[in-house]
């Protein structure tokens, strides 16, 4: 009985619901987290000693970076999940985790070069965090090529849960490696505002940007996690009661039985499996 | 007699289903068809020792240059080399049904896959190791270094086929994959190409190369360790 909770999520109309619910939340904790964020980490800290007020895009690069690598995980938990459980919604979580997460990564490759050319005088250095996130987007790119590349949306989600774990896990290998061979080639050119080090009037802003960017993420993640569950289950009945309008009819494989008229033919293919 | 033990009676016929007797049946398969094809063995050798090639061509011939860039010409070539391999691996018995059998037959399936696997490594990842010296050598490594050289591309190409087979088997199931199966293998095989390349260059400036080795073989185990279910989930999708 502990784990009816679990099993309660696998269900889609419970799902939706839910995540309708908690979608406001998220965003206006998001909202407010960034702007006070921003605030602080903008305005009220002070610069530091040697970048001058150039460190500031740490309060997005940083977050960015550590929400590209917390949506992996995202993505290959809710995708074990499903695979494991058989549950659709941790697919269509997992479906809907990609496209933020390679965002996120783009962003924070995005800013680590802006961040670079002040610190570095050049745009691109092969930093090992650079470089990781590089590999990341790599792994996101081929992720959802992989989903892309089948027709049957039950087998677009189950090869491409088992390509998320097997990323998840090589994760760490590939982030060490790159960091074991920067060490080794690099002369060092890496930033030095580790958290540590970081005095209190720094590291709060930061901390609340991480903060409103997780909510933001979550929030983004319960949109298309519902966007997906609606394509998915769109010959359910549930679905009726939550939009208003009539339910679609199944596809009907063998072509048209004598009682239907000719017109109301079968389900046009559904693209669900080209969205990411 | 009533079977007993995973053995099975057709009739008078006991037979024994065991992991080892399917996986040495299957291994003799695989040798024998891919020793008939020898061409499907030899292109990827081919493409190594012209993409090796294609380095000095497109840089300063002198030796003394091309030293510093035989590794990293010598394990992209090597990667390059496998990926187009890769493909061959699951695609022709997936397409004549052999797969599906051998995913019936009441035998671990990831066990008869790994043996799948050593059959490829032993046909495109061996001959590799085994040319590799003489591309080093003709990028300007001294004969010193082609120990190191072996020990690394053995280990580097074991964790490869390994990985690769994951990456094979999720887009057997695709019409048309084009590149897709580099994309996704090149990222999880990234930690490799660091090593083996390092371990490389350590063997061609006439130092120990104890630790990259150390490094690439925990990588090898690593593969060989948990591979064996990915492949088999990713296989069992694609013949759905």
């Amino acid at each position: 009985m502990a784990w009816v909770w679990f099993h309660r999520f696998g269900s889609p109309p419970h799902f939706y619901r839910l995540a309708k619910r908690l979608t406001p939340w998220f965003g206006w904790s998001a909202l407010l987290l960034c702007v006070a964020g921003l605030i602080g980490g903008l305005v009220l800290a002070p610069p530091d000693f040697r970048q001058g007020d150039g460190f500031r895009i740490i309060y997005v690069h940083a977050p960015d970076a550590w929400l590209s690598e917390m949506v992996y995980v995202t993505m290959a938990v809710s995708a074990a999940v499903g695979l494991i459980w058989r549950m659709n919604v941790g697919h269509a979580v997992a479906a809907g985790c990609a496209t933020i997460g390679a965002s996120f990564t783009v962003v924070a490759l995005a800013t680590g070069m802006l961040w670079g050319r002040p610190m570095w005088g050049t745009y691109w250095e092969w930093d090992p965090r650079l470089t990781s996130e590089l590999l990341l987007l790599f792994l996101y790119l081929g992720y959802m090529g992989l989903r892309s590349g089948f027709d049957d949306v039950g087998r677009a989600d189950r090869a491409s849960a088992v390509l998320a774990i097997v990323g998840v896990v090589n994760v760490p290998i590939i982030h060490y490696s790159v960091v074991w061979w920067n060490s080794l080639h690099q002369a060092a050119s890496v930033m030095k505002l580790g958290r540590p080090n970081m005095p209190a009037s720094m590291l709060v802003p930061l901390l609340m940007m991480l903060a409103g960017f997780m909510c933001y993420f979550f929030t983004l993640l319960l949109i298309r996690a519902r966007g997906e569950i609606l394509l998915r289950e769109r010959t359910a009945h549930w679905i009726a009661a939550v939009l208003g309008t009539a339910p679609e009819d199944p596809p009907e494989y063998g072509g048209p039985s004598p009682e239907h008229p000719a017109s109301r033919g079968p389900l046009p293919p559904s693209s669900l499996a080209h969205r990411v | 007699m009533r079977p007993e033990n995973g053995e099975t009676s057709v009739g008078d016929i006991q037979t024994r289903q065991s992991l080892a007797g399917a996986a040495m049946a299957v291994m003799q398969r695989d040798l024998r068809l891919a020793l008939r094809r020898s061409g499907d063995t030899l292109q990827p050798l081919g493409f190594f020792v012209v993409v090796t090639t294609l380095f000095p061509l497109a840089l300063d011939p002198q030796l003394s240059l091309l030293r510093d860039i035989a590794p990293a010409a010598l394990w992209v070539g090597a990667l390059l080399s496998s990926l187009l391999a890769l493909d061959l691996l699951f695609r022709e018995d997936a397409q004549d049904g052999t797969l599906e059998q051998l995913a019936l037959c009441g035998v671990p399936f990831a066990g008869l896959l790994v043996a799948k696997t050593a059959v490829h490594w032993l046909m495109t990842g061996l001959p590799l190791v085994l040319v590799a010296p003489l591309a080093a050598t003709a990028l300007g490594a001294p004969i010193a270094a082609v120990p190191g050289i072996i020990a690394a591309l053995l280990l580097g190409t074991v964790a490869l086929s390994l990985i690769g087979a994951v990456g094979a088997g999720l887009t057997m199931g695709m019409k048309r994959n084009g590149s897709l199966l580099a994309l996704l293998v090149l990222p999880l095989v990234a930690p490799v190409l660091i090593f083996g390349a390092r371990a490389t260059a350590l063997a061609i400036a006439g130092e120990s190369v104890a630790a990259p080795l150390y490094l690439l073989g925990a990588m090898a185990v690593l593969a060989a360790t948990l591979t064996p279910w990915a492949v088999a989930a990713a296989v069992r999708i694609g013949l759905e």
